[in-house]
């Protein structure tokens, strides 16, 4: 079976978050001042062929783990959309 | 004679200015591409600076899987130098021969400029010719050079002493933790740092501060072969 899965990789809680930061600063800029602690991350999403949901998040956690995910300075999350 | 191999990846662009430093040094320098599986024997390795794979995903993410890093792997295990500058430095974090990250600069901006450095280790084949505590003015070039590591891995790198380059207090152009501009591992065969010490190897470009770290690995490695 087919499984898209969705994958968010964010910077560690307690990192400075530059990119974050100046996306608040030009959010408040253009009059949203009610938006705080932006943080930016990064969204992979990808079809994985696997036996079952479970696995597939487990193949995509591999993923995060060797590659799309940096394990110093990066925290994922692993979201099975659809089947 | 010493022998270097400078890794060309897709994106790599200062490879050319790496090469001629090696030269003046008296090294003689083989460019390999980054798909080839061998690197031919020689004494040093130098992962050059640029934007291998367009820095895609994170900076020297994708580079690590090139079939030529398995070689500079095993060449890093037997002891052989490597040296990784900027992005090659990006890359040897990446690849985990050396421990740490390199993170977005802290003011956003790609930073180039001149800035000054202090040499906190001498005892590694690439900044053996200085003094320790010398401070030197290389450039910089990046917009990803905020070296970070876990709390566990600081203090174990200011331990074994490891630390080979810190920007000079108040010249600290990225936010890097500890003011850390450069490291190696503990044995000091491997060496990675932010600044660009090939851009001012030579008189004729404005100043050779540089150029000890070339003339370093040459000394180096023809003490290692018994040649005087």
């Amino acid at each position: 079976m087919t499984f898209r899965v969705l994958v968010r990789v964010m910077p560690r809680a307690g990192l400075l978050d530059p990119e974050g930061q100046a996306v608040e600063r030009a959010l408040t800029e253009l009059g949203f001042s009610e938006a705080a602690a932006v943080r930016m991350g990064r969204a992979v999403e990808l079809s994985i062929e696997a036996e079952s949901a479970a696995d597939a998040e487990r193949r995509a956690h591999a993923m995060c783990e060797r590659l799309l995910a940096n394990p110093v300075t990066e925290d994922f999350l692993v979201e099975v959309v659809t089947s | 004679m010493t022998r270097a191999a400078v890794i060309r990846f897709p994106g790599s662009n200062c490879e050319t200015e790496t090469g001629r430093a090696l030269e003046a040094a008296g090294i003689a320098t083989t460019f390999v591409w980054h798909r080839e599986a061998d690197i031919r024997g020689v004494d040093l390795v130098v992962l050059p600076g640029g934007f291998s794979y367009g820095d895609y995903l994170r900076s020297g993410a994708i580079a690590r899987f090139s079939p030529v890093m398995e070689a500079v792997r095993q060449h890093a295990a037997g002891g052989g130098a490597v040296f990784g500058i900027c992005n090659g430095f990006q890359i040897l974090c990446e690849t985990g021969l050396l421990p740490g990250a390199l993170m977005r600069n802290a003011g956003l901006t790609f930073v180039s400029r001149p800035i000054r450095v202090r040499v906190e280790r001498t005892t590694t084949p690439f900044t053996s010719a200085y003094e320790e505590g010398a401070e030197l003015v290389l450039p910089v070039a990046h917009g990803e050079g905020r070296f970070e590591a876990s709390e566990e891995v600081r203090r174990q790198l200011e331990a074994e002493h490891c630390v080979v380059l810190r920007y000079v207090p108040g010249d600290n152009p990225n936010g890097s933790t500890a003011d850390i501009a450069g490291i190696s591992n503990a044995a000091g065969n491997i060496v990675g740092i932010m600044p660009h010490p090939e851009r001012v190897a030579e008189a004729a470009l404005g100043s050779s501060d540089g150029a000890g770290f070339f003339r370093s690995v040459a000394s180096w490695t023809r003490v290692l072969k018994g040649v005087a």
